[in-house]
């Protein structure tokens, strides 16, 4: 059992966590992964790190990654969405940390579901916030900033892009005509995540790869998004019956509890 | 053995066999002959002494055999019910040869049953401790079965296993009716009770590195036994299809995660209606059952070769046919068929026939042309083995591995190219048995405490 120390809403429907788990925090690298239970009957589902204490002992989770080869590309543009903007800091950091030029792009619908902008200007030259509803900074999607970067030529590296699949998809789409590398943190099903079932399996340049032992980090241009985008659908029902039935179960639970107090 | 009915038990998860009574256990005992040269014992990979054990249940002394197959096997209720006896020690008895061989697998399961059942299980005096400290990575049959006999060596034994719970392929392989899981949980608890240490959720490779565990947490040896590794798929298009489940993932769910307990338990599954399995292993005729017990109309069982070439227990192969499963022999699938939206709804298949002998010694099967026909199917199932796992190897420069990605370890006592580390079970060997592994364990453990003596090692005769 690991201990949950912290537990907050960072923004709605965006959860952290940070979890007593010494022994992790002391491997933990940009880009990695944990796998979480809830529960004795929960799922194991994999969780990205968004930071680590080696010497608290704790790690921090936002919600997916085989540690970025990281070393000094020039100038690199890491584009986070959802639980990506948490991921992509340790990577901004890292990267920054070795001469890196780090340019971070966050995205949300709206200004107030965007977080952590403090923590990415400090690992970052330059923070760009993106809302398709024009409440930040910059009115839009990530990849409308990157593509204007593109046209004006400007000398980048290489792309990393960690977030929900359909966003991985557009940037990759959006930097292949220009043939700039593009690494994206895959996310799909997982269920030992120790290279034993092949759940994960994803097709990459044609062949099929396992996310959990060969990624989760892939070149963006050689995905088949459609297989992916497929797969990761496999279950929705059965989501969607599990967070009624949870739901449910709340009301009655806070019912029962409110009966006790009369 | 009396049996479950077989329609009945078809849609229900509890054990097929009921297991003997004392007097049929009895019965069944007395009709050794006590073979002056018993042949038996030299079947058993880890040495049980069959014929003392069999006298003990003749003369009703249940517990005390128990204790006698103990002495060399620390999971006898496991192997009494996975063993192929067959062609183990069953195969050597010379009752066999005019008519039935003496149960050996049976009398081990009620032994071992009824021990536990009696509560009265008892761990044997610990002995000197030696001071050396011995990890095992893997908490599958062979890790557990080289751990108790590490620690009654005196050795201090730590056993880092990945998932959240031990156990290994008789957890998250084995289905229940073949195994029930609380009978794993008690031969788990028994090596705790040894004095064993199991590290759960501890990926080795990712958490600490072998060469960690050796220098800064200062342990004399390691056993790697990681097991299965990467599943197999067929190569055919496909194959990434939303329905196509590898076989490791399909009995994951329900084993490990009780899928077929959705939305009680959080992991889900897809039932299916039509189901197809392909392989003719035992994990293929686990996986067939498992979708028939899920609710499925139909399940098909594809298998290329004829019902002879089947690697699978005879005992599951006969199961599987009393229950219903429809098996389809000499036929190889060529193509899985989309339903447009990314689910499977079909597979083609084409019709084989028998050639020459191949490398293994089975009959080839030859695809015959223009024999292509179509099965509805909703769920497939490739259980056709496991490739090399690199997570924890590929941090491993150092360790000699073979051309197929598995550890080169010295036949015998599973000894690698590298100092203080051993290696045995599927990540030696391939795809393999619950009792093979078992037998690695029990060889390394024997080798292992050899090299805590003398802190010798030779790797001369490991083959390059």
């Amino acid at each position: 059992m690991f201990k949950v120390l912290v537990s907050e809403q960072v923004v709605p429907n965006i959860q952290l966590l940070t979890i007593e788990a010494p022994e992790i925090a002391k491997k933990a690298l940009p880009g990695q992964f944990v796998v979480a239970v809830a529960d004795e009957n929960g799922e194991r589902i994999p969780l990205s790190l968004a930071d680590w204490n080696s010497e608290e002992g704790t790690v921090t989770l936002i919600v997916m990654q085989v540690p970025s080869h990281i070393e000094k590309f020039g100038t690199v543009v890491c584009v986070g969405g959802c639980y990506g903007i948490g991921a992509i800091m340790p990577l901004a950091r890292s990267l920054k940390s070795r001469g890196n030029k780090v340019i971070s792009i966050i995205e949300a619908r709206s200004n107030n579901l965007l977080y952590w902008q403090d923590k990415l200007k400090r690992v970052s030259d330059e923070l760009i916030q993106t809302a398709s509803d024009s409440s930040a900074p910059y009115k839009g999607w990530s990849y409308d900033p990157l593509i204007e970067m593109l046209e004006k030529n400007r000398k980048i590296a290489r792309v990393y892009a960690y977030g929900c699949t359909f966003m991985m998809k557009l940037v990759s789409d959006t930097t292949k005509p220009f043939g700039v590398k593009t690494l994206v943190a895959l996310n799909p099903i997982m269920v030992d995540a120790t290279g034993m079932c092949g759940v994960c399996r994803v097709s990459v340049g044609g062949e099929t790869k396992f996310a959990c032992v060969d990624g989760p980090e892939f070149d963006g241009h050689k995905v088949d998004w459609d297989i992916l985008a497929a797969r990761k659908t496999t279950y929705l029902e059965e989501e969607i019956r599990s967070l009624q039935r949870f739901e449910c179960q709340q009301w009655y639970f806070e019912k029962a509890k409110a009966s006790v107090t009369k | 053995m009396r049996e479950q009915d077989s329609l009945e038990r078809a849609r229900n998860f509890m054990e097929v066999p009921y297991g003997y009574t004392p007097e049929e256990a009895i019965g069944e005992a007395s009709r050794c002959l006590s073979c002056l040269r018993p042949t038996c014992k030299n079947g058993c990979p880890v040495e049980v002494d069959i014929p003392s054990f069999i006298k003990l249940i003749k003369e009703g002394k249940f517990i005390e055999a128990a204790w006698k197959i103990k002495e060399k096997n620390a999971l006898p209720a496991v192997c009494g019910r996975v063993c192929p006896q067959e062609i183990q020690c069953e195969s050597l008895c010379i009752m066999g040869k005019k008519g039935e061989p003496i149960a050996i697998g049976n009398l081990e399961r009620f032994a071992a049953d009824y021990e536990r059942e009696s509560g009265e299980i008892t761990v044997p005096e610990k002995p000197k401790p030696t001071g050396r400290k011995v990890a095992i990575i893997g908490a599958g049959p062979g890790g557990l079965t080289c751990a108790a006999d590490l620690i009654k060596l005196g050795h201090q034994v730590t056993i880092f296993e990945a998932l959240h719970k031990p156990g290994g392929v008789l957890i998250y392989g084995i289905p229940e009716f073949r195994l029930p899981k609380v009978i794993v949980e008690r031969e788990v608890e028994y090596i705790k009770k040894l004095g064993v240490e199991l590290v759960p959720d501890a990926v080795i490779g990712k958490l600490y590195t072998v060469d960690e565990l050796l220098n800064d947490h200062r342990y004399d040896a390691c056993f790697i036994v990681t097991g299965a590794g990467l599943p197999m798929f067929l190569g055919i298009p496909g194959e990434n299809l939303n329905g196509i489940y590898s076989a490791n993932e399909f009995l994951t769910r329900t084993n490990l995660m009780k899928a077929y307990l959705f939305p009680e338990y959080d992991t889900p599954i897809k039932k299916g209606k039509k189901v197809a399995v392909f392989g003719g292993g035992n994990v293929a005729m686990d996986s067939a059952r498992v979708a028939l017990r899920l609710g499925a109309e139909k399940v098909y069982l594809i298998y290329r070769r004829s019902e002879a070439e089947m690697p699978a227990r005879k005992a599951e192969v006969h199961h599987a046919h009393e229950e219903g499963i429809e098996f389809l022999f000499l036929t190889n699938p060529i193509r899985f068929i989309d339903d447009g939206k990314g689910n499977l709804c079909g597979v083609e298949c084409l019709k084989m026939e028998l050639g020459e002998p191949d490398q293994s010694g089975r009959r080839k099967p030859i695809p015959i042309k223009g024999s292509e026909f179509q099965i509805e199917i909703d769920i497939a199932i490739p259980a056709l083995g496991t490739r090399s796992n690199p997570l924890l190897l590929s941090t491993m420069p150092d360790l000699k591995l073979n051309k197929r990605g598995y550890i080169v370890a010295e036949e015998g006592t599973g000894m690698t190219s590298k100092e203080g580390v051993f290696a045995g079970g599927d990540i030696v060997t391939g795809s393999a048995t619950v009792i093979l592994a078992m037998g690695a364990g029990k060889k390394a453990a024997r080798a292992i405490h050899e090299y805590l003596k003398w802190k010798f090692w030779d790797t001369r005769s490991i083959q390059q």
